[in-house]
């Protein structure tokens, strides 16, 4: 029975033992031993502790914002530590391959590696260190006790987490796409990509992206209705101004990313020809399309980095911020422009010249809002007290980092120039500039700034000013020589070169990512070390920096309900007002308090979207056909859980309260 | 007077860079075609710009950073102070000015340097006539090599590119499936190549010299060897390598095409002493295999309305190129194209044409897109 082709092809489809690539490929099979290693030993470790039932009930199935927000930057960590490794087998083949040394890596398996590193770094990293970052912090600035909708929250996430695994599981089922991170018809479409990369690409998006839409719409909700009393719009603190800027961007681009790839999915699955060379598709439809999702998508990452720059520097140059209102105006600005500067990423597609200089004069446009908000940090120091915490030096090194980045932009933006510049390293060089000077730096600070609200003590110090100076030298040394390189004329993607006289500058750059791979060293160890010495680093004031804002007047970790009683905000800078105005922490009084319950639905849910995720790529119908029903089916049911809301009772917030008040006690005397 | 400003502002920012990167070859700022001079002029012009505002605002960073740390207890403190009309009025004004003086440069260049513009002249000195004549170079980008079809000189070269200096030329370009750019540093900006399109650059080389050439977008596995030589040559120079051209007894045509047309890496230097002249208008119009209809066929079909009914049963399995192109590749079966209504007997096709289930089964009945295709973009 088993020898029966078409019975195997119905129930495996395109998969067969040959789709596994680690019985051909050495350095998958390594990788793969190690992360079964790796899995088996956590899998026993939760099994030995009894971890299981902790796990579900307090982290799994939970609709804490504050847990949700942590899980989101857990998922981005590990996933760096995947992104990053593809980034060093790039180096390492580019620093080897010249001349008649081929390197270690065929084409093949190079161009998996560059596409995987692009998708990986930006929608499974930066986006969710920035979504992680928001969900923990926004409904503490604003004094609320949830986002708006809390089982949506559980659900992005775990939808997000399913986009992922799917990302990790073609690493070792079948291939990932050999395309570029944007993957362009034609090379995507099904004659020159029949594989099942693409199809990886477009399901994983496509189930990750519905997670991102549907965080963003929570979050908009949560800042515009669910403000406590008195914090009007210009009261907002920034990292919520940009935060809710961000999530319309969200709201308003990731339709377009869901609806082209819809498209290319049809014309991979369907043979319809929206985007190929015959039948009246044109392909230059897609680039247009990507690009108006993907240029907004470059300001959904930077602006909350902007927002985390603006808390950071106000609270340790001990000073408000400079220029609040012109800072949210920049911000506003800069959302609204992004969505006309999208085709300054194929000046070279042979548009007419006042299209090209319209959109290139528009980007243009864009660094003077940029540049009103980098003055209006440098005007915050200006008098300030300037405490050298790591947040503060990531400010720093983003400040002088980022307006390189700038510089090189601007440069780009010029249609004639970016005739010799585009797709080359000095493009590469450009954008990493500032998505690591301004993305990464700005998530590092605000995971350094907000850890000891999220756990109740601080990073180490030590590790975490490594952390710093290993990113900030090793991004020097990795991203200069290919500003060099790409005014020598160097394009990207390139798994191969003649001329012997680059391989210098490739090989700084290698040095330059081992720098950074121990930047990230030294940030993990900052965790380890802070865990290990947790009593010494603990902070008891739930304040710790001199904070601002709201989410510094609770306790660290706050308490499953944010705020005892919801604030009441007459001033910018909530929390700084308060405290300056001699407000006492009210002791008594206390009543029961409203909050949502956990589900495993979001999970559950989440899980058939990845199990019908990998049966659309590898064709196995019978199975998407049976998950997609009971996805339809399970929603629905879910509808009719109205069990969904609990109090929490008076006297338990009075018990969690009044330790806090023996422990502030504690303190002051 | 500007143009001499420009040059000694050039000089002066090539020579620090090289003092900094010595025995390294910048070519995009220091190429040797006019176009790419221009374009090397205008990314120093816009830097030194960026940089008015870019090194003033580091400096005061680390200025800021030093003189208002937490132990410089010398240093004013003054916790309230967040507003400066005076000072928002520059924050916000001074990168104004700066955009401003770019945009107008941007607009400017952006419609001179403009790939699909005839030039007007040869260099800084030697404008050209209004009326001036280019010459013709038709380019396609292949998997994974480029083809280089001279129609005045009736010859065809694979992965080998040669022109005469300070001589005006038009590159038409297009592609023969993926996506590529056609990139020389030393002599302009790029270009994408695309399938059933046709973009144009026109430059000019003005130093003898042998030149880098190569593709600027990805295409896939032999992307990184999709590598060629371009050859600046004095006029004697290029008639002698016109002449070694044409003494390869070699055609081109849309057979051989067909065959050249199949994925190859690295693929060493060709000639071609004859090509077929109407092989390039094919190649655009996606028909060098005739039992395909040409896009151009196609576009005025739809221009008048479209095939209506009987078109949805022209369309063809797409049988033709798949296999061989993809060799290993599992072939997707249901990919589909029209089917060329009129043939010419010549074609090696014509034999297979024949069996062709043009107007009846409904195997073949597939959506035909009435949308115009293979619309060239640069108006």
């Amino acid at each position: 029975m088993f020898s029966n082709p078409d019975l195997l092809h119905f129930i495996f489809g395109r998969l067969s033992i040959d789709s596994i690539p680690m019985f051909h490929e050495p350095i998958v099979a390594v990788t793969f031993a190690a992360v079964v290693l790796g899995g088996l030993v956590v899998v026993g470790a939760l099994t030995y502790f009894r971890l299981w039932g902790y796990l579900w009930n307090e982290w799994i199935t939970s609709i804490d914002h504050k847990k949700i927000g942590i899980m989101y930057i857990i998922l981005a960590i590990v996933m760096l530590l995947r992104g990053f490794a593809d980034a060093l087998m790039m180096r390492a083949q580019q620093a080897i391959a010249f001349g008649d040394v081929a390197g270690y890596l065929p084409p093949d398996h190079y161009d998996q590696i560059f596409t995987a590193h692009g998708v990986i770094m930006i929608f499974f990293v930066a986006m969710p260190l920035v979504t992680g970052l928001m969900n923990f912090v926004v409904p503490l600035q604003i004094g609320a006790r949830d986002v708006a909708f809390p089982f949506l929250n559980n659900f992005s996430f775990w939808m997000t987490t399913c986009g992922a695994v799917l990302i990790m599981a073609s690493l070792f089922v079948g291939e990932f796409a050999k395309t570029g991170w944007l993957a362009y018809p034609p090379l995507s479409d099904i004659v020159y990509s029949p594989g099942v990369g693409v199809d990886y690409y477009i399901w994983a998006l496509q189930i990750a992206g519905v997670g991102t839409l549907l965080s963003g719409v929570n979050l908009i909700v949560t800042i515009v209705k669910m403000r406590a009393p008195g914090m009007s719009m210009m009261k907002m603190p920034v990292f919520t101004w940009t935060s809710l800027c961000t999530n319309i961007l969200i709201v308003a681009a990731f339709p377009v990313l869901t609806a082209v790839l819809v498209l290319l999915g049809l014309d991979r699955y369907a043979d319809t020809n929206f985007f190929t060379n015959d039948l009246g598709g044109n392909a230059m439809m897609y680039i247009n399309l990507i690009w108006i999702w993907g240029h907004p998508e470059v300001y959904i990452l930077i602006l909350p980095a902007f927002g985390v720059f603006s808390e950071v520097v106000s609270t340790f140059c001990r000073k408000r911020l400079f220029g609040y209102s012109s800072m949210v105006y920049a911000t506003v600005v800069i959302t609204i422009l992004s969505y006309i500067v999208w085709l300054h990423h194929f000046f070279t597609m042979g548009s007419g010249a006042s299209v090209n200089a319209f959109f290139g004069i528009t980007t243009m446009i864009i660094s003077i809002p940029t540049g009103a908000k980098v003055f209006n940090w440098l005007f915050t120091m200006y008098k300030g007290r300037i405490s050298f915490d790591v947040p503060m030096l990531w400010t720093i090194g983003f400040m002088l980092t980022f307006v390189i980045g700038g510089m090189t932009g601007v440069m780009l933006a010029v249609p004639p120039a970016d005739f010799v510049l585009h797709n080359s390293l000095f493009l590469i060089a450009h954008f990493h500039n500032v998505i690591i000077g301004g993305v990464v730096f700005g998530m590092f600070a605000g995971i350094v700034y907000w850890f000891p609200k999220a756990f109740g003590f601080k990073l180490d110090e030590f590790w975490g000013k490594m952390s710093f100076w290993l990113w900030t030298i090793g991004f020097y040394f990795a991203f200069m020589p290919l500003y060099v390189l790409g005014l020598m004329g160097v394009t990207r993607r390139m798994s191969h070169f003649d001329d012997p006289s680059l391989q210098i500058w490739f090989v700084i750059a290698a040095f330059g990512a081992v720098l950074i791979a121990g930047g990230i060293g030294s940030f993990l160890m900052s965790i380890v070390v802070a865990v290990i010495n947790r009593e010494k680093l603990r902070d008891e004031t739930g304040d710790p920096w001199g904070g601002r804002t709201l989410e510094w007047s609770t306790s660290s970790p706050p308490p499953a309900y944010n705020f005892a009683f919801t604030p009441v905000v007459h001033e910018l800078d909530a929390w700084a007002d308060m405290k300056k105005r001699g407000f006492v922490r009210p002791t008594s009084g206390f009543i029961d308090i409203h909050m949502p319950k956990n589900t495993g639905a979001g999970f559950i849910l989440a899980a058939i979207s990845l199990v019908l995720g990998f049966a659309l790529v590898w064709h196995i119908w019978w199975l998407a056909a049976v998950s997609f029903i009971v996805l339809v089916v399970g929603a629905i049911a879910h509808t009719f859980n109205y069990d969904r809301d609990y109090h929490i009772p008076a006297d338990e917030v009075v018990k969690t309260e009044d330790e806090r008040t023996a422990l502030l006690a504690k303190q002051q005397a | 007077m500007k143009r001499m400003l420009s040059k000694l502002v050039r000089g002066v920012a090539v020579a620090s860079m090289f003092s900094l990167l010595a025995g390294c070859n910048l070519v995009v700022i220091d190429p040797s075609g006019d176009i790419a001079s221009q374009q090397s002029d205008l990314i120093i012009v816009s830097t030194i710009l960026m940089l008015l505002i870019i090194v003033p605002v580091m400096a005061l960073t680390v200025f800021f950073a030093w003189k208002y740390r937490q132990g410089n207890k010398d240093a004013e403190y003054d916790p309230e102070w967040h507003h400066s009309t005076k000072l928002e009025v520059v924050i916000w004004s001074a990168p104004l000015v700066i955009i401003i003086a770019l945009g107008a440069i941007t607009w400017v260049t952006t419609h001179t340097l403009d790939p699909y513009r005839p030039l007007d002249r040869i260099d800084a000195e030697r404008p050209l006539a209004k009326d001036h004549e280019p010459m013709v170079i038709e380019v396609v980008s292949l998997d994974w090599k480029w083809l280089f079809l001279y129609p005045e000189q009736g010859i065809a070269t694979v992965n080998e590119l040669a022109a005469p200096i300070d001589t005006p030329i038009q590159f038409k370009i297009t592609s023969s499936g993926i996506m590529n750019s056609f990139f020389i540093p030393a002599l302009a900006g790029q270009i994408y190549s695309m399938a059933g399109m046709e973009t144009k650059l026109h430059a000019v080389i003005n130093e003898e010299g042998v030149y880098e050439g190569f593709s600027g977008n990805y295409s896939g596995e032999g992307f990184s060897h999709m590598r060629f030589k371009f050859h600046g040559l004095s006029e004697e120079g290029f008639d002698k390598w016109v002449a070694d051209v044409k003494s390869d007894e070699n055609f081109l045509g849309r057979s051989q095409y067909l065959e050249l047309e199949k994925p190859s890496v690295a693929e060493p230097v060709h000639y071609y002493s004859a090509v077929d002249p109407e092989l390039y208008t094919a190649i655009l119009n996606m028909c060098v295999d005739q039992s395909k209809m040409c896009m151009n066929e196609m576009m005025a079909i739809d221009a008048k309305g479209g095939g209506g009914l009987a078109g949805i049963y022209n369309v063809m399995s797409l049988t033709y190129d798949v296999p061989h192109m993809r060799g290993s590749q599992p072939l997707p079966e249901s990919k589909s194209y029209v089917a060329s209504l009129c043939t010419t007997p010549e074609s090696g096709f014509s034999g297979e044409l024949a069996n062709l289930p043009l107007f009846d089964n409904g195997q073949s009945a597939r959506a035909m897109s009435i949308a115009p295709a293979g619309v060239s973009t640069g108006f």
